[in-house]
Order: structure tokens, then C-alpha cells, then sequence
């Protein structure tokens, strides 16, 4: 559904930060988001919604929507548009609600 | 000038000849009323304002709360608990009629303690308030601060304690607002929106209303307009001291269910949502505005309440209107200038819902309000004031 612009993709293999989406090795751009590099590797749902378990993905890509939200370095309800990609990251769909252990 | 929406984009009337009665005012007061009012009578109206309103309703914490409530009148003490007692029906009734569940939760309610002084004056208060003669009476204790953890896992190392009820508890407002206009739309009540009023008029027993839209008429009518009521109050003679109280309030990410009971400042919503709130401020009409002095002290409270919300994030705070009387109470009076126009207004319209619902519409209805909320009148603010 949506592909990288050419000059983006030459960056990718020119320069490739390597993160993981769900165990996958996944090569990205420097400044890429999180919310882009899912889009870029085909993935549009990233999350599960607690409530009926509806498959979500990222929507307003501008930190509004709150649809985008992912573990990231197992961190739960991150905004995937929000935050942008480091090397070594770790992302993971996330299902049902975030836990706080008391 | 705004321009009024185009007469085509107005909601259609199913009922087009006088009303039975009418609501002015589409927030959870009015539309309560509205809802108690159609399961008494045929043709039911209510108009409202447009998305510019100040629209309290939309702003709620959602309390159904007694503990706390009554301190200068007894009165209001009974008032609230014949509400919390008639919430299940209320609850219930909506779920017939919508199938939509508004998350009501009475198991109890908490007000928590942060140090010995806190416990101490919280113990005086609840004492002061339920040794007032004729005051409404429950279960309460004081908890100390081993009780309250076994009851809420995870509160901090200043909280003391905290003040329980059985009696207290909590819904969802926005589901709660929203099960009450699907039940307009499936038992055919006329929510009329953009249909601000600028004149009521009582002419041949009706009462005439004039908005942007055409005349709308009823023959009886009730005031819920929240600050609305102050400049409506005088076209049906009664005048209605309120002003606008801001409260702020934090939202915070969705979680896992955690905390099973509410504290009267934190809970935490059906679907996972937290909510932090309870601050006052005499703010006039500035509802667009959320300030850190306020939102600080809120998250701190609630840190120090459950220091594992640290970890939690904020998405989103906002403020809105609380409509305080000149007293704190609720207004309920009737014209006695035009028979069959009443006011009610008040700023606990969730906690009073099924009061208002199943209580005052029906009295509205019958044409008078009965003794036992006599107390509520405008009239106790007409008192001459000692030279």
C-alpha cells in the first residue's frame, strides 16, 4: 500500500538503520518514525484495542489519534508516529492494555 | 455574525404541534429530565445550543457520589442518596431502551488522606456532617492506612488512609450522555440542537419559544441551561444565582484495570482510562484553558495517592464549567409567575440523574414539585440581609 520514494529508498540501502518490527530485521532510514517504518515494511495494523480486540493502525501521523500505539523496547503505548527510530530498536505489535504492576 | 445553518440542515421535528413538555438545555440535566419526561408523556422536546455551548456535561468526572455531600443542608444529603439508590433503575432503564451499558459501579468510594492532619480533619468532617440533625445516614469508616492497602494495592507512603462509603460509586458520562440521545432518537424525543432561545413567552396556557429556527411551543417547559439559566431564569420570572467554578482534569493512557475503587480525585474509567481532577477555580468563562499551576498539583496528589502512575503518560487534560450555585446546592424551583415553568440546574448532574429523571420529571409533569424539595427553591437566596 505504500512504498518509500525513490530517494528515501536510496538512504535506506545507502545508509540503513536496522530495528525489528515483531522479530523481523527491518532496514530504515535515519528520522524515519516509528508510525513510517511500519507503513514502509506493508505492516498497517500495529495494535490490537483492548476493548474488542479490533486490529488498529497508525491514522493522523502527527501524535493526535493515539491509534498507532506499539511496544517499543518493551515499553507499551508508545506512539509509533511519535517517536523515531534508533538502531537496535525493538518494535512489537501490541495486544490488549498496557499493565501497571502495583 | 454567525449565520444560522440552513433551514433544510435542521433536525427534523416528529412532532410538529405543541409539546407536553420541554426541555431547554441538552446536557446530562436536561437531557435526564428529557429521558424522565417521555416515560411519562407523549411529545417531548429539547433545544439546545450548538458545539459552542459551555458544555460541562462533556467535561464530567463521572462521580455518583454521596460521601461529603450535605454539610449546611441535610436536605441535599437525602436528596443525593435517593439518587445514588435510584441509579440502578435509571442504569437499567437505558440499557432497555439503548442497549447500551453506561458503566455504572457502586461498590463503594474512597477519599484518601496524605498526612495525620488530613486524617484528622477528614474524620471531623465526616462526623460534623452526619451528626447534623435530620442528615441523611450510611455506612462509613475510616481506613486506616493498612486497610485501604488491602482494599487498593499499590497506594504510596504518605497515603494515611482514607475515608470509605459503600454508597459511593461511578459511571461513564460520556456513554451515559450518549445512551440518553439514542433514547431520544428511539422514543421519538425531538432534541432540536442550534436552537438557542431568546424569548419565552406564555401565551393561551403555551409557552412560546423563539429561536434562530421558528417558535417552538409546549405547554410546559423546563429550565436546564446550566449558566443559561441566569439570563433564561428571568423571562419565566425566577432569578437563578450561578456561576461558572472551573475543574481541570488529567487524562491519562489506557491500562489494564487496576483500580477497582475510586478516590473522589482519581479513578480509573471501565475501558482503562485514568482520570485525575476535583480542582475549583473562580476562572470566569475561560473553559479553553488548562494551566500548570493546576495540572501539577493534581498529577502530584495522584502520584503520591498510586506512585506507579509515575510511569503512566498523560494524553490529554482539559477544563470545563462546573454550575455552582450561589450556595454550592441544587436549584430546583417553579414559576410563580407562568404555572407549568420550572428550573433545575445543579453541578453533580451525574449523581443526580436518576433523581432527575425519575424524580423531578414526573413532578414536572403533575405541575408541582413536592415539599420534600421545597429546601432547593430559589427562594433561600432572597433573604434580606442583616443591616
Amino acid at each position: 500500500m505504500f512504498k518509500r520514494l525513490p530517494e528515501a529508498q536510496a538512504e535506506v540501502t545507502r545508509n540503513p538503520v536496522s530495528v525489528t518490527v515483531n522479530g523481523i530485521e527491518v532496514a530504515c532510514r535515519h528520522g524515519d518514525s516509528v508510525a513510517s517504518v511500519l507503513f514502509a515494511s506493508g505492516i498497517l495494523a500495529c495494535r490490537d484495542t483492548p476493548v474488542k480486540g479490533t486490529p488498529r493502525g497508525p491514522f493522523c501521523m502527527m501524535g493526535v489519534c493515539y491509534d498507532c500505539l506499539v511496544n517499543i523496547d518493551d515499553l507499551p503505548n508508545q506512539q509509533g508516529c511519535m517517536v523515531l527510530v534508533k538502531p537496535g530498536m525493538k518494535i512489537e505489535r501490541q495486544q490488549a492494555l498496557r499493565e501497571v504492576q502495583s | 455574525m454567525i449565520e444560522s445553518p440552513a433551514l433544510e440542515q435542521v433536525q427534523q421535528r416528529h412532532h410538529k404541534g405543541i409539546y407536553d413538555a420541554l426541555v431547554i438545555g441538552g446536557g446530562l440535566v436536561g437531557s435526564s429530565l428529557a429521558f424522565g419526561l417521555r416515560q411519562n408523556v407523549d411529545h417531548v422536546a429539547v433545544l439546545d445550543e450548538g458545539d459552542v455551548a459551555f458544555r460541562a456535561s462533556r467535561g464530567n468526572f463521572g462521580l455518583v457520589w454521596v460521601q461529603s455531600k450535605g454539610m449546611g443542608l441535610p436536605a441535599y444529603g437525602h436528596w443525593t442518596m435517593s439518587s445514588q439508590q435510584l441509579w440502578p433503575e435509571f442504569a437499567e432503564k437505558l440499557a432497555l431502551i439503548t442497549g447500551l451499558d453506561v458503566g455504572l459501579e457502586q461498590k463503594g468510594g474512597l477519599h484518601a488522606v496524605l498526612s495525620e492532619h488530613e486524617y484528622e480533619s477528614r474524620v471531623e468532617f465526616m462526623k460534623r456532617l452526619l451528626d447534623q440533625p435530620g442528615m441523611v445516614q450510611y455506612d462509613w469508616k475510616m481506613l486506616d492506612r493498612k486497610e485501604l492497602k488491602d482494599l487498593v494495592p499499590g497506594i504510596g507512603p504518605e497515603v494515611c488512609g482514607a475515608s470509605w462509603s459503600q454508597v459511593d460509586g461511578v459511571a461513564n458520562p460520556l456513554k451515559m450522555l450518549r445512551a440518553l440521545h439514542t433514547a431520544f432518537v428511539k422514543q421519538q424525543v425531538d432534541y432540536l440542537p442550534q436552537h438557542p432561545v431568546a424569548d419565552i413567552e406564555f401565551k393561551n396556557d403555551v409557552f412560546e419559544m423563539t429561536t434562530p429556527h421558528g417558535v417552538v411551543r409546549s405547554k410546559k417547559i423546563i429550565l436546564a441551561s446550566g449558566l443559561g439559566n441566569q439570563v433564561l431564569g428571568k423571562k419565566i420570572g425566577l432569578s437563578v444565582p450561578v456561576r461558572p467554578q472551573r475543574g481541570q482534569i488529567i487524562v491519562l493512557e489506557r491500562t489494564k484495570r487496576m483500580l477497582q475503587m475510586p478516590f473522589a480525585t482519581l479513578r480509573q474509567m471501565d475501558e482503562g482510562t485514568w482520570l485525575i481532577g476535583d480542582s475549583q477555580e473562580e476562572a470566569g468563562l475561560a473553559d479553553g484553558v488548562v494551566g500548570l499551576p493546576v495540572l501539577a498539583t493534581l498529577a502530584n496528589r495522584a502520584v503520591r495517592t498510586i506512585p506507579k502512575l509515575k510511569e503512566v503518560s498523560v494524553v490529554r487534560s482539559w477544563s470545563a464549567l462546573r454550575v455552582m450555585s450561589k450556595d454550592g446546592f441544587p436549584i430546583y424551583d417553579k414559576s410563580s409567575l407562568y404555572p407549568g415553568a420550572f428550573v433545575a440546574t445543579c453541578h453533580s448532574g451525574v449523581t443526580l440523574a436518576a433523581a432527575h429523571a425519575l424524580r423531578i420529571a414526573p413532578m414536572v409533569v403533575g405541575g408541582e414539585l413536592s415539599p420534600e424539595i421545597t429546601a432547593f427553591s430559589t427562594r433561600r437566596f432572597n433573604v434580606q440581609e442583616a443591616a
